[in-house]
């Protein structure tokens, strides 16, 4: 393949924090209609090299090249003008309006300073129609899914100066974790979509924790590592054991040792029973026991009330029917304080909205749970205080290991460690854990599921929800399925369950 | 460490604008009255500009602190000042009725009948705001236009004087050469940062301010601490309310306390607490108090028509938020050397890397 002119290039990228070196001399180029990955760890860069690149971030060193033309951006509008478009991992819109509006917003058709509103709803009903979408237009944004928001947060990207064509204003296509939250069907969407784009020649750089959504899709990747360049490969080049050795610079013993894990047998008596736990429009009523030391695995599509049924036995949606018992007692459940006192902790899988208060630093976050059971007039003493933030810092391997540090500021995978140990010192009886994987690297991962697989074998219970279904079979010992928003199925984990088997019960909505 | 990086950590501090605009507008005193900072003994009594400006901005302080802990929560109390109005309205008629005005029984009951309906207000404001779910300017709006009301037919429209030696103290009286008043403060103060800082009541405060949800799904009771937020600064507004009654001996259900409430917004947004709620600066907020109070004197001190000092003093209070501004001095002083308050709120971008706090928070928002 005779390469053409590179559309973007970036040469010799250094980007400097106090006390951080996040990029030292990072190359990278961008061809027109290719797909390009950028890969590696958490805090190996990518995110700073995105944000260099479409101006969030001012440059401390090097160039960057569009079209052979040297650019320098200091606002993401600008980066915008000039035909990069940028879609982030959490959906930047706003729920409360429609869809056309959100994805014109800021460019909304006026005449006289109005806005015109059929044509605002036309154009937006023609460029999802282009791209191939099905999405009423006129629906609020907040009356879709999480994955077909992100769409629409592509569409609006896209449709940035566009005037002839999808995507004939837009050059570069930035998609930071667009995947995600998507499960399988819309994950083929988008593919499509992105492969059209890639047809009309826009360039498509895009970053996921997904391996085999990378070897799916994209023609080339750069990897990183600890704000360096360590290559740029063709993807037909490099096999995955290859990509991974490259991103964590180690061989891969750590994630081997889970591969060989064998579920420990000793689960102990009933910790949790629920009894025709229900809540109108959310998730039919359901039984389910938990016993100690269990790892419970939640498997089903998004949107198959997963969520909803962890939701309801935390208490942090109130059940409409049904009972909780927990350790024999029944619990009303009419707020999450109920739930907690009698020893569940919940890690919500909306990492952001719903756990973390970015504002707060990592020490304070992590006591917050143990505070709030204590009450407000028996602070934790600071020497308890302390010592119980290193222990997990240190046991969690949080990094920064700076219990200072505004918890804002930390990386994915980092937060998620902090949500973890904010839980952990609590003791739970039974730890539900939403999604814990998502949009963290492949190393805090394995971390992640080690920890759940010891937790059990303390004799924890977990509640575990991922998209993965192989991450499900690893961990847990009983499965529940779920599809349309009901418990299907509880299968007992063992040699014969297959994602496939699964596959099959979640497409055959009965128990087999 | 050098000079340099000494500099740029202190110039991080937290209270290092709101210090650095006191310091300025305290100067700015000294070539119209050369003896501004100079502080004499008369009578066994300190007087002195410095005196009179703390004096005077004590019931500013005391509302601005409580109101600290309300915005912390992400709410805003408009009602202050109809409570500094209620709370002196009660209390001076209750010691005016008395047969003898000088009996300090007399005089305590009736402190503690205007801090009881302080209190009532507290709870009213912290009910429809924690139970009732109504927005904080709307809940707070109720008393702070009814309220007005109230502490007339308390007073029948009149101005209530009284002539109570032991009420005279708290606003007007002197204890160890300085004014009462000053040792109030000083006190709510103490207790203030005892209470949230010694007690984790602090810690929760920013985490219901910082978010409310996560807050909820931690186990927080939110609305409780959202009530008692609400009733200790209403019990500082009438607290207030005593020392602006005590300090003319006389009631004005019209004036008393009047607009108050936007003083003490300011002042804690001088000393750093954003309005978005979560962290939150006790300290920082007194100096925000003094802040507007030294603007109060040197309008005076520097004979600005009276006219215009209104105008004046806006002005100064832009110049003041724009210093406090990160964006503001970046693009001014460049590059964003100086680093921001504690209570800066961008959005909090999940990074890839540990980014600095000056550069997500000079970063361009589009």
């Amino acid at each position: 393949m005779a390469e053409p002119l590179p559309v973007l290039e970036m040469t010799g990228i250094v980007k400097e924090f106090p006390g951080v070196r996040a990029l030292s001399g990072v190359d990278f180029r961008l061809f027109p209609g290719e797909i390009h990955a950028l890969l590696g760890e958490n805090g190996a860069g990518k995110s700073t090299l995105i944000k260099v690149l479409t101006g969030v971030y001012s440059l401390d060193g090097g160039t960057v090249t569009l079209n052979g033309t040297p650019v320098r951006f200091h606002s993401p509008s600008q980066a915008q003008q000039a035909g990069i478009s940028t879609v982030y991992q959490e959906v930047n819109l706003c729920p409360n309006l429609s869809v056309a509006e959100n994805i014109l917003i800021g460019r909304e058709p006026t005449r006289f300073g109005r806005i015109q509103w059929k044509r605002l709803r036309r154009e937006a009903a023609e460029l999802v129609d282009r791209l191939g979408l099905d999405i009423d237009v006129d629906a609020p944004l907040s009356s879709y899914p999480l994955a077909v928001q992100q769409l629409v947060a592509i569409v609006r990207s896209v449709g940035t100066g566009d005037s002839d064509g999808p995507g004939s204003g837009t050059r570069v296509l930035i998609l930071d974790e667009p995947t995600s939250s998507l499960d399988r069907d819309e994950v083929l969407e988008l593919f499509a979509l992105m492969r059209r784009l890639k047809d009309q020649g826009v360039a498509i750089l895009f970053v996921s924790h997904f391996l085999d959504q990378i070897y799916e899709v994209c023609d080339r990747m750069t990897v990183l590592r600890n704000g360096a360049l360590v290559g740029e490969h063709l993807v037909r080049d490099l096999d995955q054991v290859g990509l991974v050795q490259l991103m964590i610079g180690k061989a891969l013993d750590q994630l081997e040792e889970l591969h060989d894990h064998q579920l420990h047998a000793d689960v102990g008596e009933s910790l949790l029973t629920a009894d025709g736990v229900g809540r109108t429009g959310r998730i039919a009523p359901f039984d389910l026991e938990i016993k100690k030391g269990e790892v419970v695995g939640l498997a089903g599509l998004l949107g198959s009330g997963r969520t909803e049924l962890a939701r309801l036995l935390f208490g942090a949606d109130q059940p409409d029917s049904g009972k909780v018992t927990i350790g024999g007692r029944q619990v009303p459940m009419s707020a999450p304080n109920d739930a907690i006192a009698a020893g569940v902790a919940f890690c919500s899988e909306n990492r952001r909205a719903e756990g973390l208060v970015p504002d707060l630093t990592v020490r304070e976050n992590i006591v917050l749970a143990l505070q709030a059971a204590r009450g407000w007039t028996r602070p934790v003493p600071a020497a308890q205080r302390d010592e119980l933030v290193a222990k997990y810092i240190k046991a969690l391997d949080i990094r920064p290991a700076d219990p200072e540090a505004r918890v804002g500021q930390l990386s994915g995978g980092n937060q998620q460690k902090v949500l973890l140990a904010r839980w952990l010192i609590t003791q739970p009886k039974l730890l539900i854990l939403d999604e814990p994987t998502r949009g963290i690297d492949i190393g805090a991962k394995a971390e992640i599921q080690k920890l759940v697989v010891s937790l059990s074998e303390d004799g924890m219970a977990v509640l575990y929800i991922a998209a993965e279904l192989e991450e499900v079979l690893r961990l847990s010992h009983t499965i529940g399925v779920l599809r349309d928003r009901k418990l299907v199925a509880k299968l007992a984990n063992g040699p014969e369950i297959t994602p496939t088997r699964i596959l099959e019960t979640i497409a055959s909505g009965e128990h087999q | 460490m050098t000079t340099t990086s000494r500099w740029r950590a202190l110039s991080r501090h937290h209270l290092f604008w709101p210090v650095a605009v006191l310091v300025v507008l305290l100067l700015v005193n000294v070539p119209f009255t050369p003896d501004f900072f100079s502080v004499k003994m008369t009578d066994g009594h300190l007087y002195g500009s410095l005196v009179s400006i703390v004096l005077f901005g004590s019931p500013l302080i005391l509302v601005a602190v409580g109101m600290t802990l309300v915005i912390a929560t992400g709410g805003i109390d408009l009602s202050v000042g109809a409570v500094v109005a209620i709370t002196g309205a009660l209390t001076c008629s209750y010691i005016s009725d008395q047969a003898d005005q000088d009996a300090l029984s007399g005089v305590l009951l009736a402190m503690g009948i205007g801090l009881a309906a302080a209190v009532v207000c507290g709870l009213w404001n912290g009910f429809l705001v924690a139970r009732m779910g109504i927005q904080p300017i709307i809940a707070t709006l109720i008393i702070m236009v009814a309220g007005r009301g109230v502490a007339q037919l308390i007073t029948d429209g009149q101005i209530i004087t009284v002539n109570s030696e032991p009420y005279k103290l708290i606003g007007g009286g002197y204890w160890l050469t300085l004014p009462f008043s000053i040792f109030v403060v000083a006190a709510v103060v103490a207790v203030t940062v005892a209470l949230t800082r010694r007690t984790a009541l602090g810690l929760l405060v920013e985490s219901v301010g910082g978010n409310a949800e996560a807050s909820r799904l931690v186990g927080i009771r939110s609305r409780r601490i959202k009530i008692m937020v609400y009733v200790f600064c209403a019990l500082c507004a009438g607290i207030a309310g005593l020392m602006i009654s005590s300090n003319t001996s006389a009631a004005d259900g019209n004036n008393a306390g009047l607009w108050i409430e936007l003083d003490a917004i300011l002042a804690v947004v001088i000393g750093g607490t954003s309005l978005l709620g979560g962290r939150f600066s006790v300290g920082g907020t007194v100096v925000g108090a003094l802040v507007i109070q030294t603007l109060t004197t040197t309008i005076y001190t520097i004979g600005v028509p009276t006219q215009t000092n209104l105008v004046f003093k806006a002005a100064v209070v832009i110049i003041v938020c724009l210093m406090q501004s990160p964006k503001f001095r970046a693009k001014v002083f460049g590059g964003g050397r100086f680093g921001g308050r504690r209570g800066d709120r961008q959005a909090a971008t999940p990074a890839d890397t540990a980014p600095a706090p000056e550069a997500v928070r000079t970063m361009e928002v589009s």
